[in-house]
């Protein structure tokens, strides 16, 4: 018998196969003919103004087909890259809006920002003449640091935004949070920095674009989250090439993480460019071009206080932050740390009153978007650093404090102060199986026992909420976003009974190949060797939001349900006409049609061969042909939440923090494959750890250098960082999607900053210290020790 | 300079013009057209591009491809006996999940297989984190890589591979 | 990277007499960090020549208490080797340290020596041991050869040949390692050969560097407890993102003490 490949199954994958014989297909392996090479000349300055360009040397070099500078693409009317999320300030105001063009016209503002393509006949000959490109650049003073952006005395990145400021935003009563601090009897203070991340996707970006003179057509293959949205903005904002004469293509793509969800000026220009030159051009970007250009995450410099009664019961709480956009707005970025962060403040607890204040900068460092998780880390770290240390301080067990916090089972859906209304979960049930997995009673004596070794030993938690599945369209709509939000959906049964399932979302490692025809083969009782999923393609597949804030199997994949559905209401007038039964008499199971209490059935295959051959067909009621499309908006979020609890030995002697226990129970309502939800957790749980041991992009703070532009300087988590991770779930399913599934690819990346950053604090609590800085590097773990000694 | 390299990839002669400075992951993927090994950094850090020359792991985005000349090459393309008969550790990779977006995939294997037969099949779980320190993968957290390889150290012996 | 005029010497002789005659040429053996260094186009040499066609120069040969290397002996040979790790351990062991497994397959002892990257590991190995540098027109001591930071005593066009270990009769290597780079942010080697005790530090400054206080201390009394207290001055080393100069001066003392514990067992 041929093992389950319906929904629940560890099904293996379907994309595996040309992965590991490495016939993948990814952006740079295309063949091309005739194809040039681009090469973008990049600001060595982090904010300086440009006296002038001289390209004739450039231009004489070996190999060079054209050079275009910020003026030549202002000349040619390619307007600037935007910002797609309106945010409106706490005066009701929307949010400054800097120009931010495909190249710098006069100024630039930060290492990295675009002076000049140069395309050539090869990659090294392109580079070769790009260094013989005269920039006379008049230094000015930088404006690198977070924590000073907003001051007077801070360099200006944009005259459009005075003070840097880019919006002063803000959510929930002052002035009742404020009343409930007066009467708690304690509160726990944080000041915290939420590092700042490089994402590095393994595949770094990559373009490549080819013009067709004799139909006016474009086609741009990019590694792209979501390539009808890259579509979209580039035709109705920046190069104005209307979408029927652009194609697309997000052939496979090597991991993402929010970083290719964005439009960028390289692929804008590469695109543009290939009608220009009049031969394709490709362009992939240099590691150490991505460390400079990808858009960052994070970095946000925050005060936090939670105000708590003499139980430990959680009155209110209030944040302060200032978020870091860098120097000009990303796609998403505005939205980022407001809506995607301050409505996530309640956590999993019944905090009654809470206060968010958000400040947004610029800075002359890269932009700062969404990088897996975008926002819901941070109000992770923020709430779940706060409700450790405030447990720490009235010595009351972290479980416990959480468990006395929690939103009852019974109050859902419940309807936090910060906007949201969660649909379901059950939140003690989650603790008390991590609690059980992790051993959590057994942990004074592994601490008694690394004691005796020499080292600290600390245990942390994390209970994070999230809210994914992004989201309904018209509360994005209400809340300034500028797009939809519906996921599309097309199920192609084929005369000889094969099924193509074409999807407007995307995925770069996510495994929708398999996790689609999973749904499909459940639904239809279709063979899963007989689907095929499609995505990627603008030319092909129906219009669609693209992968990001864990929405394809919770949007994408309701979509595909819901045109599974049109599938069998379709088919099933066909077989009760085929059966010569009414259509109320007939039933669908297991991939069969029948009449109930007969024994006439109609395979759905067979229906379907109706369908293209309508020899005997009801063609007065229904069309030919089985193609069935459907869009899919979703009634609310989904909110997946889970607890994490990791254990850390410290040397105290070196700093080095070893993860040597990580335990992580989630609820992500139905699981579709348990297989594929793993590894999710898993890579996300190691970005998580990442941020809190390893991982900083650090500036200089003089010159705006990236310090950090490298492998070499720039700390990725490696096999021998992590150790195996125990997992485990519970399922409370989503009441307002037809699969009851919440979303699992942000999950890991979340929690586990706090968990680790908990359990570090844990550790070293004994020997007196109260506060370690994120990434706890051993540097920083040492010098906490260092100064905690000298101290007492 | 354009030299003349002549090399066996995988089992069968190439040869080409290059530059001096042409990389051997140059000359495979642009030279040659096989794009299944992966250039993932410029520091020679990530191992996406690992191949094996001369039975020996390398990364060959920090090898000239004149310094491969006459050598044995092998790349993620000439492993598996067809496409029904995988190498093992291909296999393990599939049946583990160990790869998601496949990027680092081809390298991580190459890695792996030469890892296992340095170790004569007899491989541990600390073994396996220390001797990935070349090999970076974003995506699955390296849990079920680390299995991966851990179970095929005994199949490539069973297999004779 | 900038093209270059490649060269595949068949002798020493030729690479010498190649290096000599174009001033902007330089020699590559394992590559580990020149290629790396070209493809940053942090270097324009007119001429590489390569050094992998030298086979004498690579091999490794016990000579009465000595391990002698080769200089095209790739790490991964000296990591395996059954000779090294049985008259002289710590260097088998530093040896598989280096880089990843992929590096240890291409970079080469002489390459690294030649080279004296401040965060190399063989310096302190040929320091500690008092390792003598053979070249194709003489010998350089241990002391005398590394200068300072990417410096060596080698002469335009002299090229390493091989490099002679004496065996120790207690030694250890301890390495800290930058947590993104993994080189030595701190690698101390201990030798004890006789009564006379070499403690060499690299990673910390920027160039390996002996101290004194410790060795002196060491051959009074070959325990972790005699150093414990020995903390060398901050001033001279190095400081960046991941340590401050004050942090490796700290590491300098706990890996050195952990050196000597582990050269103990």
């Amino acid at each position: 018998m041929n093992a389950p490949t319906g929904i629940g199954a560890r099904v293996k994958r379907k994309e595996d196969q040309r992965f590991l014989t490495g016939t993948g297909r990814y952006v740079d392996d295309l063949p091309l003919a005739r194809a040039t090479y681009a090469y973008f000349l990049r600001s060595p300055h982090a904010h300086a103004r440009i006296k002038s360009i001289d390209t004739s040397a450039a231009a004489k070099m070996p190999g060079v087909v054209s050079i275009f500078t910020g003026k030549d693409v202002a000349e040619a009317k390619v307007n600037g890259l935007i910002c797609g999320w309106v945010v409106k300030d706490k005066h009701g105001q929307p949010h400054k809006s800097p120009p931010h063009p495909v190249m710098a016209i006069d100024t630039v503002r930060y290492v990295g920002d675009t002076v000049a393509m140069v395309v050539a006949n090869s990659h090294e000959e392109a580079k070769d003449a790009a260094e013989q490109i005269h920039v006379d650049y008049e230094v000015l003073p930088a404006n690198v640091d977070l924590a000073t952006a907003l001051q007077p005395t801070a360099a200006q990145v944009h005259a459009e935004a005075p003070g840097n400021l880019i919006y002063d935003w803000e959510l929930g009563s002052k002035p009742d949070v404020d009343a409930a601090f007066a009467k708690a009897a304690h509160v726990t203070r944080l000041d915290i920095v939420n590092n700042r991340l490089i994402p590095n996707a393994m595949e770094p970006r990559a373009a490549a674009a080819e013009y067709d003179k004799g139909t006016g057509n474009y086609t741009l293959w990019s590694t792209s989250q979501n390539p009808h949205v890259l579509r979209l903005i580039l035709s109705a904002f920046v190069l104005g090439i209307p979408e029927h004469k652009l194609r697309v293509i997000a052939p496979d793509v090597g991991g993402g993480f929010g970083s290719k969800i964005f439009c960028y000026a390289d692929e804008t220009l590469v695109c543009w460019a290939a009608a220009k030159v009049g031969r394709p051009i490709k362009w992939t970007a240099e590691r150490s071009e991505s460390f400079q250009t990808d858009c960052h995450g994070r970095d946000h410099v925050t005060q936090a206080e939670l105000a708590l009664d003499k139980d430990g019961r959680f009155l209110a709480m209030k944040v302060e932050t200032i978020a870091n956009m860098g120097a000009y707005l990303s796609t998403f970025s505005t939205a980022v740390p407001t809506y995607l962060y301050a409505t996530l403040l309640a956590g999993q607890y019944t905090t009654p009153l809470i206060y968010a204040n958000v400040k947004a900068a610029l800075t002359h460092t890269a932009p700062v978007d969404a990088y897996r998780g975008a926002g819901r880390p941070e109000a992770t770290f923020v709430v779940e650093s706060l409700v450790s240390k405030a447990a720490q301080e009235m010595k009351i067990d972290p479980a416990e404090l959480r468990r006395r916090n929690f939103i009852p089972p019974n109050a859902f859906p419940y309807q936090t102060p910060v906007a949201l209304q969660y649909d379901s979960g059950n939140y003690a049930p989650i603790i008390d199986e991590a609690i059980n997995i992790a051993d959590y009673k057994g942990f004074e004596a592994r601490r008694a026992e690394a004691r005796s070794r020499g080292k600290l030993r600390g245990i942390g938690f994390s209970s994070y909420i999230e809210a994914c599945g992004l989201a309904p369209s018209q509360v994005i709509g209400q809340l300034g976003g500028g797009v939809g939000q519906w996921e599309s959906a097309q199920i192609k049964f084929n005369p000889t009974g094969n099924v193509q399932i074409l999807t407007g979302s995307h995925s770069h490692g996510q495994s929708h190949e398999t996790t689609f025809a999973q749904i499909v083969s459940d639904k239809l009782g279709v063979p899963i060797e007989q689907i095929e999923v499609v995505h990627g393609d603008t030319a092909t597949t129906p219009f669609g939001m693209g992968t990001y804030g864990s929405r394809s199997l919770a949007v994408g994949g309701s979509a595909i349900m819901k045109a599974a559905d049109k599938v069998i209401a379709k088919g099933k007038k066909i077989a009760a006409h085929l059966m010569e039964a009414s259509v109320e008499d007939v039933v669908f199971e297991n991939g069969t049609f029948k009449v109930a209490g007969t024994d006439k059935a109609v395979p759905l295959g067979q229906a379907v061969f109706a369908a293209y051959v309508p020899h005997n067909y009801p063609l007065a009621e229904v069309e030919p042909g089985m193609d069935e499309n459907a869009f899919y908006d979703p009634a609310n979020f989904v909110y997946p939440a889970g607890t994490q609890i990791c254990e850390v030995e410290v040397d105290p002697d070196t700093g080095v923090v070893d993860v040597v226990n990580f335990t992580a129970v989630d609820d992500f309502g139905n699981i579709v494959n348990p297989m594929i939800v793993e590894g999710q957790v898993h890579g996300g749980i190691v970005q998580g750890v990442g941020q809190a041991l390893l991982e900083n992009a650090v500036y200089d703070k003089e010159t705006g250098q990236l310090m950090t532009g490298s492998f070499n300087d720039y700390a990725m988590p490696r096999a021998d960082d992590v150790p195996s991770f125990k997992l485990g779930y519970k399922v409370t399913p989503c009441p307002h999607n037809p699969l009851g599934v919440k979303g699992c690819g942000e999950a890991g990346a979340i929690a586990a900053p706090a968990a680790v950053m908990n359990a570090v604090h844990d550790a070293l609590a004994p020997v007196g210290v109260t506060h370690v800085p994120m990434p706890a590097t051993p540097l920083a773990v040492w010098q906490a020790i260092h100064g905690a000694q000298a101290a007492a | 300079m354009t030299i003349s390299v002549a090399m066996t990839v995988n089992g069968k002669p190439a040869s080409g013009k290059v530059e001096a400075r042409t990389l051997l992951v140059q000359f495979l993927r642009e030279h040659l057209g096989m794009t299944g090994t992966h250039v993932g950094c410029d520091t020679s850090q990530c191992g996406a591009c690992v191949v094996h020359v001369d039975g020996k792991s390398i990364k060959s985005c920090t090898i000239l491809a004149v310094q491969a000349e006459g050598s044995n090459v092998l790349t993620i393309e000439g492993l598996a006996e067809s496409a029904d008969k995988l190498h093992p550790m291909q296999e393990a990779f599939r049946e583990n999940h160990a790869l998601q977006c496949g990027f680092c995939t081809p390298g991580m294997v190459m890695s792996a297989i030469d890892m296992v037969k340095r170790h004569d099949y007899q491989l541990d779980e600390p073994t396996v984190r220390r001797e990935l320190e070349g090999n970076l993968c974003r995506c699955t957290g390296y849990h079920n890589i680390v299995k991966a390889i851990l179970a095929a150290a005994p199949a490539m012996k069973a297999a004779g591979v | 990277m900038y093209d270059f005029a490649y060269h595949r010497p068949k002798s020493i002789a030729d690479a010498v007499n190649l290096l000599k005659s174009k001033p902007e040429a330089r020699p590559m053996s394992g590559g580990m960090t020149l290629i790396p260094t070209l493809k940053q186009r942090l270097a324009k040499p007119s001429d590489v020549v390569d050094l992998g066609g030298l086979k004498e120069l690579a091999g490794i040969k016990i000579e009465g208490n000595n391990v002698v290397i080769g200089a095209m002996t790739r790490h991964a040979d000296v990591a395996t080797s059954a000779d090294v790790k049985r008259v002289i351990p710590a260097l088998a062991g530093l040896a598989s340290h280096i880089g990843d497994p992929q590096v240890r397959n291409r970079g080469t002892i002489g390459g690294s020596i030649a080279n004296n990257d401040p965060a190399a590991d063989y310096p302190a190995a040929v320091v500690a041991l008092n390792a003598t540098v053979t070249t194709n027109s003489g010998k350089h001591t241990a002391d005398s050869f590394f200068k300072g930071l990417f410096e060596t005593a080698l002469a335009d066009g002299e090229l390493i040949t091989s490099v002679s270990f004496p065996k120790a009769d207690k030694a250890a290597y301890m390495k800290f390692p930058n947590p993104a780079s993994r080189y030595a942010m701190v690698g101390v080697f201990v030798a004890k050969t006789g009564n006379n005790v070499r403690v060499a530090v690299t990673g910390a400054g920027p160039c390996v560097f002996r101290v004194k206080e410790m060795e002196d201390a060491l051959a009074r009394s070959f325990t972790s407890d005699a150093i414990k207290d020995i903390k060398i001055p901050a001033d001279a080393l190095n400081s960046d993102i991941h340590g401050s100069a004050e942090y490796r001066a700290h590491l300098v003392t706990v890996m050195a003490r952990r050196a000597v514990d582990a050269a103990n067992k």
